[in-house]
């Protein structure tokens, strides 16, 4: 672990989380894949993260009070132009807590949800299921022990009941499955590296296509001193 | 630590053995020990004197020879004390019956015995435990022979955080036919737990196969046990309680709460090659069938039965086992029908499963078994057999035992347990071959084949 991670845990501990931001700029210290982003504490910073992303755009709250951003109205998707974005701004920056704005490129695949937890007997476990906002109904995931190899990480993506999705389903080309195990098996490590100071990390949703895998959105629970 | 001491001891001083109460745990251990083990046994009674003409030492110092292991039944406040005293007499491993402990919320006295343990580096088993069964050497389980049936020996190693468990799964796998290599109830596992017993059952000789019952493992024990797992070749099985979700907690990840305790607990230990028994039948039929000599397993199986009833609740069974049965091709049922006996060869059903009819006799089972063993596209035979047929004889099991040694592949029987087939079950099982007493348990036999490591 480096000092800037070192640096960004430091700053979630009072809130006992870390934010959208600073958990990408984690993932990406592990040189993990997560969707091209800006942070923009007004409108028209925003228009100008939204223009160098391309449009459309998703728009997400960046408010320390907001752990579940779906649940609170947070998150606004498919924004493709200028008064589309403003609309949202308005909207998310009338949420409690508010201090600005994350804008996210748009990904689109197969939604998978992926997680670690340190647990008290096994000690670092990842999970990996079909995701979305909709992990917590069908909770169709596999849980490993952590840190996985690629081969592992495949054998636990073809545990899940929903493989299909993955293997190509009814005309759609199949997801390029070895990215995504690629993924795990590097997360897997740096849940690992993390484990004194992480207790969960949900990335929840990551998109899965036949170009590759892509983090969209990460949360990271802190343990509490 | 070394355990073999534990469970072979050349000599045993049970302390706090009673004179006036026969049926104070130390006193049945010491008369069971002292009439039936191999151990060289000697009670410890403070005020001394004799008991059955025996005599009894006043402490382990007084003890006129070497105690390699020692089995402490006194109140638990003096239990700290005892061990001591059995250090520094050279005790090389110690069974604390006594409860008392960490669960009446006596910690402090538990955490003096795992100090005094973990300094003098002494393998300590419980406390608050059944402790060990190792025939003939030692059984420290403080239940009088003549209230347990006769514990069968074989190959399979149990170890149990409750008493009550081991000894009813030590009665159960005897009485299916399954044989034990020994036994040990691990209670509050202040000093050795499951890890520690599971690394020592994977080199033990006469142990084939490690059942465990399990309630949770101490902090990062899990892991260890998962990685010890993980390193060995013999078949792991385990009955894991608590499995419903325990009182609702304030979940702010998704994480945490689809990583449910028993989820990550199961789905680790099935990563790592354990084998999970949902239920004690289950548990049973799963050791008991990988007690057996190591063969390689599969998924996909051949059933030979004389009933189509049999076979079809087999085949059901086989198919929410997730268990395959092959389909054989035409040539190969051609194959099949000129081995069997002339008065069945028009009526048999030479699919799988083939279904010899009641017609059948020795010959034609044994001929079906050899075919599908031989058959490569078949890693398991599960033989449905019925001893109430008129041309079956006690031979079969013999006979079909040899033929699973000559293909060196593992099968598996069903034989209606009752008294009267007992000779038809026997000349299976003392071949080797497992006979469950239900057709479902037959399958989950050839299932828990199918989840082995292979060899």
């Amino acid at each position: 672990m480096n000092d800037a991670i070192r640096t960004i845990l430091d700053r979630g501990r009072e809130n006992g989380w870390v934010m959208e931001p600073d958990a990408k700029a984690i993932l990406k210290a592990y040189d993990l894949p997560v969707t091209r982003h800006g942070f923009a504490r007004t409108l028209e910073e925003a228009r100008e993260a939204a223009e160098s992303l391309g449009w459309p755009v998703v728009a997400k709250i960046v408010s320390p009070k907001i752990v579940h951003k779906s649940d609170a109205g947070g998150v606004v998707a498919g924004i493709r132009d200028e008064t589309a974005l403003r609309e949202a701004f308005e909207r998310l920056s009338a949420i409690e807590g508010f201090q600005g704005v994350l804008l996210d490129e748009t990904a689109s695949g197969v939604e998978l949800f992926l997680g670690a937890r340190q647990d008290p007997q096994f000690g670092t476990v990842v999970l990996a299921g079909i995701g979305g906002t909709a992990v917590e109904v069908y909770k169709d995931v596999a849980i490993r022990m952590a840190p996985l190899d690629e081969a592992d990480a495949l054998e636990a993506l073809s545990a899940l009941q929903g493989r299909a999705l993955l293997e190509g389903f009814r005309g759609s080309p199949p997801v390029d499955r070895q990215a995504v195990a690629h993924l795990l098996a590097s997360f897997s490590e740096a849940a690992h590296d993390l484990r004194d100071d992480v207790e969960s990390v949900d990335l929840n949703p990551v998109f899965a296509s036949p170009k590759g895998a892509l983090i969209a959105d990460a949360r990271l629970m802190l343990f509490q001193p | 630590m070394d355990l073999r001491t534990l469970f072979e001891p050349a000599s045993v001083a049970v302390i706090g053995v009673s004179r006036s109460n026969p049926f104070h745990p130390a006193t049945v251990i010491y008369n069971k020990n002292h009439l039936r083990s191999r151990a060289k046994t000697y009670g410890v009674n403070p005020k001394g004197g004799k008991l059955f003409r025996e005599p009894l030492y006043a402490s382990i110092a007084e003890v006129p020879g070497p105690v390699d292991l020692a089995v402490i039944g006194v109140r638990a406040e003096r239990v700290p004390g005892v061990l001591e005293e059995c250090i520094r007499a050279g005790v090389k491993g110690a069974v604390v019956i006594s409860g008392g402990f960490s669960e009446t919320g006596r910690t402090d006295l538990q955490d003096r015995l795992k100090a005094l343990a973990r300094e003098a580096r002494l393998p300590v088993v419980g406390p608050n435990c059944l402790g060990l069964f190792s025939p003939p050497h030692v059984d420290t389980l403080f239940l009088p022979p003549e209230r347990l049936i006769r514990i069968r020996p074989g190959a399979v190693a149990l170890v149990s955080q409750s008493g009550g468990i081991l000894v009813d799964q030590l009665i159960k796998l005897t009485q299916e036919g399954a044989g034990l290599s020994r036994g040990v109830s691990i209670g509050n596992k202040a000093v050795l737990d499951e890890v520690d017993f599971l690394s020592f059952f994977a080199e033990d000789a006469p142990t084939r196969v490690v059942g465990l019952y399990l309630e949770g493992f101490g902090p990062g024990r899990g892991r260890d046990f998962a990685e010890r797992v993980r390193a060995m070749d013999k078949p792991v099985v385990f009955l894991k309680s608590g499995r419903s979700p325990g009182g609702s907690r304030a979940v702010q990840s998704h994480t945490a709460s689809l990583a449910g305790d028993y989820r990550v607990f199961r789905e680790v230990l099935l990563q790592v090659g354990a084998i999970e028994a949902r239920d004690e039948t289950e548990f049973v039929s799963y050791c008991e069938a990988l007690a057996g000599e190591p063969m390689p397993g599969g998924t996909r199986i051949g059933i030979v039965t004389a009933s189509g009833g049999h076979g079809a609740i087999a085949s059901d069974a086989c198919f929410e086992q997730g268990l395959q049965i092959p389909e054989l091709a035409e040539e190969r049922r051609t194959a099949l029908r000129g081995k069997l006996s002339e008065a069945i060869r028009g009526i048999a059903g030479t699919g799988n499963p083939v279904d010899l009819t009641g017609s059948a006799t020795d010959l034609d089972f044994i001929a079906a078994s050899r075919f599908l063993l031989g058959e490569p596209t078949v890693d398991v035979v599960v033989l449905l057999c019925l001893p109430y047929l008129p041309a079956i004889t006690p031979d079969i099991g013999a006979r079909v035992a040899q033929a699973c040694r000559e293909y060196g592949k593992p099968l598996v029987t069903y034989i209606p347990h009752i008294d009267k087939y007992g000779i038809f079950i026997e000349g299976f099982e003392a071949n080797g071959v497992p006979v469950a007493h239900s057709v479902d348990g037959a399958v989950h036999m050839a299932r828990a084949l199918a989840r082995r490591k292979q060899p």
